[in-house]
């Protein structure tokens, strides 16, 4: 993992002492709310529904033991006991006192951590592959290049003040774990087709919110050694011509969609050709310094199978399904990488109690080498685990209830806090989200239907990604009630694609109803092996359509 | 100098005041003479004149900064006679996540009883 050196220790104590002083500013009425507001965003401090909410940053996901146990800390001393992991793989703290801010950012920084970039309208925090470093097919850890960038973007004096905030995220596999076609920026490392040598496939302008877009590609290969000269090229552009007028026409994809994608790709050529490379792109030994520190762990060599681990699958069926639904393939024989979910059944999405995080910080210790990552799904994975430990874990994560066997499948579900805690939201998600866990707890009929990403979002601003959910569910508000628009086909992967609705805004309680109407016409039609969304590509949504009308139907004739 | 803000449309009456506490992030409500964590302590606006009196109020803690976003809310009589909002987001306001019947003002409530 990478480790502060003295310039991101000295920024981020710095960081500390201003915002202390900011908070008393404020208090003693030298600072007004509207000037301390813009201070507090670029701390990650959000004024929420009920309390205050810090937003802590994760850089691409990675967490250590040490960093999680005082995540666990500052939640069991300075909040309610619990944290929140969002599809953006960071932190949210729900009930902190601006009083207690100060200390808690002191706590942070002791593990090289803050809320910068969290917030406002600056480049946020750089998300890239949970599978980062592990995954099978991985052409090389996205993490160096997800690292160099944090550190060309932290504080970024040109990129502070953008027209609106900007997400890059990085992949270097063909599967696209991290969303990147939904991201301002979107970086996958390939090879080059004909010298093999790495660099960067780069897309630009995707997103969601209210005017979701699918990115485009900007540049098929890149060499490594320009990704910042670049990168700087398109954040300029961006920064010029992007939309200040209007706060919803802001983002990238907004001025991308106006210019035409050919111009603005020609406007970015353009200012590339005229920047400095050399002295913008990063020094080739300080790029190797950060490459060093995600080397790869200290592995054993160990046989592809595990005994251990067949014989207790054939033993214990409950064992054999979590091995089925929670580990990933690795790239090192007799190794997995292990999903932790944090979807239980009829529960808040993606929360974790202090014990929780702890149980979580020590097995990482003893089984992953230390290291955590989080995932935009909202779950967390020890990415180093024996296949000869997972055993161990699974019963170490029953005890603590964290041995939820639906990684993946129809009860992963990933949701924003809605409007149980959040201001902007017009509906609530999460008891929705509970709502159709609780319809689909049955694990045996889970693993029937097999893969299916639901996901929910409170309001337009789509945090809970509802455009790229196989299901997706916007809650909006309509004549004074909860209404939950619902949408089919989207996908969040390499194949990425936009829901489109099925039909007219449901009450809450439909909604259930309405998601197993979806499945029935899944189950009915798929060929073997088939998963919903291919189904859905392959027969169309008109099936759906209809099934989703007969609850439409239902309702008027109830109201009626 | 912060830039002046066109004037607030009033919601129907009756109304209460809310906003939040500076230090504490809080939901508070305003009682007539100060701010309180207890919704049930809010003064109810049922006629112009006491309207005018929470838009002073509201005006007044806005430009001081002594509470944050303070705004009307219009409520109505429950069953039980006391005065909850209309509007499911300030309800959710007054009470805490429905999914966590355990924090929030709700909780309070729940521990007083």
């Amino acid at each position: 993992m990478y480790r502060y050196d003295e310039f991101d220790e000295l920024l981020v104590r710095e960081r500390v002492e201003q915002f202390r002083d900011q908070v008393q500013r404020r208090l003693d009425g030298s600072l007004t709310e509207d000037e301390f507001k813009l201070l507090r965003q670029m701390n990650g401090v959000y004024l929420q529904l009920h309390a205050y909410m810090l937003r802590v940053a994760i850089p691409y996901g990675t967490l250590s033991s040490r960093q999680m146990r005082q995540l666990a800390l500052i939640a069991e001393r300075h909040d309610r006991g619990y944290g929140h992991f969002t599809t953006r793989q960071n932190i949210q703290y729900n009930w902190p006192k601006l009083r207690e801010l100060p200390d808690i950012f002191e706590l942070l920084a002791d593990v090289e951590m803050h809320g910068i970039q969290t917030s406002g309208n600056c480049i946020r925090n750089i998300s890239a592959d949970h599978l980062a470093g592990v995954a099978a097919d991985e052409v090389e850890d996205p993490r160096p290049t997800a690292e160099l960038l944090r550190q060309w973007s932290t504080l970024h004096p040109e990129f502070s003040f953008l027209p609106r905030k900007f997400k890059i995220a990085v992949i270097a596999t063909a599967e696209d774990r991290a969303a990147i076609k939904v991201h301002d920026i979107g970086i996958r490392i390939l090879r080059h087709p004909e010298t093999g040598e790495a660099g960067y496939q780069i897309l630009v302008g995707g997103g969601m919110g209210r005017t979701p877009m699918i990115g485009k590609v900007i540049r098929d290969f890149l060499p490594k050694q320009d990704l910042l000269a670049f990168v700087e090229a398109v954040l300029r552009v961006y920064n010029l011509e992007g939309r200040r007028d209007n706060p919803f026409k802001a983002r990238v994809k907004i001025l991308v969609h106006e210019l035409g994608f050919d111009a603005f790709k020609a406007r970015v050529e353009e200012e590339y050709a005229k920047l400095d490379g050399p002295t913008i792109n990063a020094d080739p030994a300080e790029v190797e310094r950060i490459a060093a520190y995600f080397a790869p762990p200290a592995y054993e060599t160990l046989p592809a199978t595990s005994e251990s681990f067949e014989r207790h699958k054939q033993e214990d069926p409950a064992f054999a399904a979590f091995a089925e639904t929670n580990l990933a393939p690795h790239r090192m024989p007799g190794y997995t990488a292990l999903t932790i979910s944090l979807k239980p059944i009829g529960k808040p999405t993606g929360d974790a109690s202090a014990d929780q995080m702890r149980v979580v910080a020590d097995l990482a210790e003893r089984f992953s080498f230390g290291e955590i990552r989080v995932t935009h799904y909202q779950n967390l994975v020890l990415p180093y685990v024996k296949l000869d430990d997972v055993y161990a874990i699974w019963q170490e994560l029953k005890a603590a209830d964290l041995a939820i066997a639906n990684v993946g499948l129809i009860t992963d579900i990933i949701s924003c806090p809605g409007l149980d805690y959040c201001k902007l939201a017009t509906a609530r998600s999460i008891p929705i989200a509970e709502a159709i866990a609780l319809r689909f707890a049955d694990e045996e009929r889970q693993r029937l239907i097999g893969e299916l990403g639901i996901k929910i979002s409170g309001c337009i601003n789509a945090c809970g990604h509802h455009h790229v959910g196989n299901i997706g569910i916007l809650g909006l508000e309509k004549g004074g009630v909860e209404n939950y628009q619902v949408t089919l086909g989207g996908d969040a992967t390499e194949n990425a694609s936009l829901g489109e609705r099925l039909g007219p805004g449901i009450d809450g309680d439909k909604v259930p109803d309405a998601i197993e109407k979806l499945v029935d016409v899944y189950l009915a039609e798929r060929h073997e092996n088939e998963t919903f969304i291919e189904v859905v590509r392959r027969i169309g949504h008109d099936p759906f359509k209809a099934a989703f009308n007969e609850i439409v139907e239902g309702a008027a004739r109830a109201a009626a | 100098m912060s830039v002046p803000k066109a004037a607030v449309k009033r919601p129907p009456l009756p109304a209460v005041l809310h906003a939040n506490h500076v230090l504490d992030g809080d939901v508070i409500v305003w009682t007539g003479s100060e701010w309180s964590f207890d919704p049930q302590a809010a003064l109810v606006a049922e006629n112009d004149e006491q309207a005018l009196q929470l838009e002073a109020v509201r005006d007044a803690s806005q430009a001081s900064g002594e509470v944050i976003e303070p705004y009307l809310v219009t409520v109505r009589r429950d069953e039980d006679g006391l005065f909850v909002p209309v509007h499911y987001r300030e309800r959710l306001r007054t009470l805490g996540p429905s999914v966590r019947l355990d924090l929030g003002k709700q909780a309070d409530l729940m521990g007083a009883q």
